[in-house]
């Protein structure tokens, strides 16, 4: 049976792990090669590499993290942050990653999906959108660039349709509502999003417990569910979730 | 000698780093070697075929002479792996790239996954981790693997089950997980990415 994964993800500021509360407030948590071993021995099942600055300081991926990161992962390893050209995504592939996350780049111009996908495969291409609603209903919520700093006017659902269309081989969707509170996923979000594609889509923002999984896998019908902080200060492994995943019924991969 | 066919796969790079950290820096330098070339292909005792993305990019193997001396070399006895569309090239040919025709060493063609099973929509790709289940005991390349064990997967079109299939795994209905016939096999999932299990099949073909 197809089981439902959880992607552990590393923020990177200057060669650093960090992660913010809802985007801003930053804090120190460790050297990404060594955090990505650490989270695959750990049970997760992808190891996702934000550059979370690369955007907006606009500078290239950190090339030499990732290939450090990827030299002994052999679990999917994603990256995303300064991704804006199919050059810039084989540079990244070439380091080691399986599949690149881009962002504000497929905003800007839609066809980079597409290009990207025409040499590595639709698989290797996640469309990832920064979504915020605030107190609207789902259908309403609006896409965010630039690390959630710029509103772009697109609707989330409509963009993940085209980022379909246009080749995505998945969706990651993090709610800016959510992230970083530890108070659970937006499942109203995700299902929205999750029934308007084909497309595997990955949840992210807002976990706090194993019980927030559970519910987005669930009502959020999320294929997927990423999450940062819960694991980089010992809050919880991978493997200690995915075991209270599976007690509470929860198809999932567990480490031997 | 172990010949990674070169034809633009997307994950040659991780191939050959599981090698690698299979072999270790010094053999991997002496041992693997990543070609085009159908004479580097006749030369190898184990020949590894990686694979992900579209069926139209095994044309090259064609266009290249690769298949005649994949064919030959695997009548001489040499070792194949063929890893996602590596595998389904093993097979007739796919319903993804209509004249691209695949080795023909199995029966059958790969096609797409039914958009509803069981009068339930089904996403496409599979993407994830998913089981190998009815694991052939005899098998070689799956010596070790218990059966159940969750190996990772992505793809949208599958290899149907034949005689040769040493391992399926379900996801809208039964699909070749693994394939063997004495010295030909194939593995739809990514070993290179399916972390101790993945590694311990690696390990299983360098050690034949």
């Amino acid at each position: 049976m197809l089981t439902k994964r959880i992607i552990a993800c590393l923020d990177v500021r200057g060669g650093r792990v960090v992660k913010g509360v809802q985007f801003v407030d930053i804090v120190d948590a460790g050297d990404p090669a060594e955090l990505a071993r650490r989270h695959a021995a750990a049970g997760a099942d992808e190891v996702v590499l934000l550059d979370i600055t690369a955007t907006h300081e606009g500078r290239g991926t950190l090339l030499e993290t990732v290939r450090r990161a990827a030299a002994k992962l052999f679990v999917p390893f994603t990256v995303g942050g300064g991704v804006r050209t199919a050059d810039d995504a084989a540079a990244v592939f070439n380091a080691g990653a399986d599949k690149v996350s881009i962002n504000s780049a497929a905003i800007a111009r839609p066809q980079l999906i597409g290009e990207i996908g025409a040499n590595f495969g639709a698989q290797a291409v996640i469309v990832a959108i920064d979504a915020r609603r605030g107190a609207k209903l789902p259908e309403d919520a609006e896409v965010y660039v630039s690390g959630g700093r710029e509103p772009t006017g697109l609707r989330v659902v409509e963009w993940a349709r085209e980022a379909e269309s246009r080749g995505a081989g998945e969706i990651l969707l993090t709610s800016m509502d959510t992230d970083g509170m530890r108070d659970g996923f937006d499942c109203e979000l995700t299902a929205a999003v999750s029934q308007a594609v084909q497309i595997p889509v990955i949840a992210s923002g807002g976990a706090g417990s194993a019980a927030h999984f559970a519910e987005v896998f669930g009502r959020g019908k999320a294929d997927a569910a990423l999450a940062a902080s819960i694991f980089h200060f010992g809050a919880t492994s991978s493997r200690e979730l995915k075991v209270q995943l599976a007690l509470a019924g929860v198809s999932v991969r567990l480490p031997c | 000698m172990i010949a990674v066919i070169d034809y633009k796969a997307g994950n040659l790079t991780s191939v050959v780093k599981a090698l690698r950290y299979l072999l270790g820096e010094e053999r991997t330098a002496r041992e693997v070697v990543v070609t085009q070339s159908p004479e580097v292909v006749r030369g190898a005792d184990r020949i590894v075929l990686p694979g992900v993305g579209h069926f139209q990019a095994t044309q090259l193997l064609e266009n290249l002479g690769l298949d005649e001396a994949v064919r030959e070399s695997i009548a001489k006895g040499a070792w194949f792996l063929g890893i996602c569309v590596g595998l389904q090239w093993l097979f007739e040919g796919s319903t993804e790239a209509d004249g691209t025709k695949g080795l023909g060493a199995f029966a059958g063609m790969c096609e797409h996954f039914p958009v509803l099973y069981m009068d339930v929509e089904l996403k496409s790709p599979h993407v994830g981790w998913n089981s190998l289940e009815q694991i052939r005991p005899d098998s070689r390349l799956l010596r070790g693997v218990a059966d159940g064990s969750f190996v990772y997967f992505t793809h949208s079109w599958r290899a149907p089950v034949v005689n040769a299939t040493a391992a399926v795994t379900n996801y809208g209905g039964a699909f070749s997980a693994a394939v063997e016939r004495e010295n030909v096999m194939g593995v739809q999932f990514h070993p290179e990415k399916s972390a101790d299990v993945g590694l311990r099949v690696l390990r299983n073909f360098l050690e034949l």
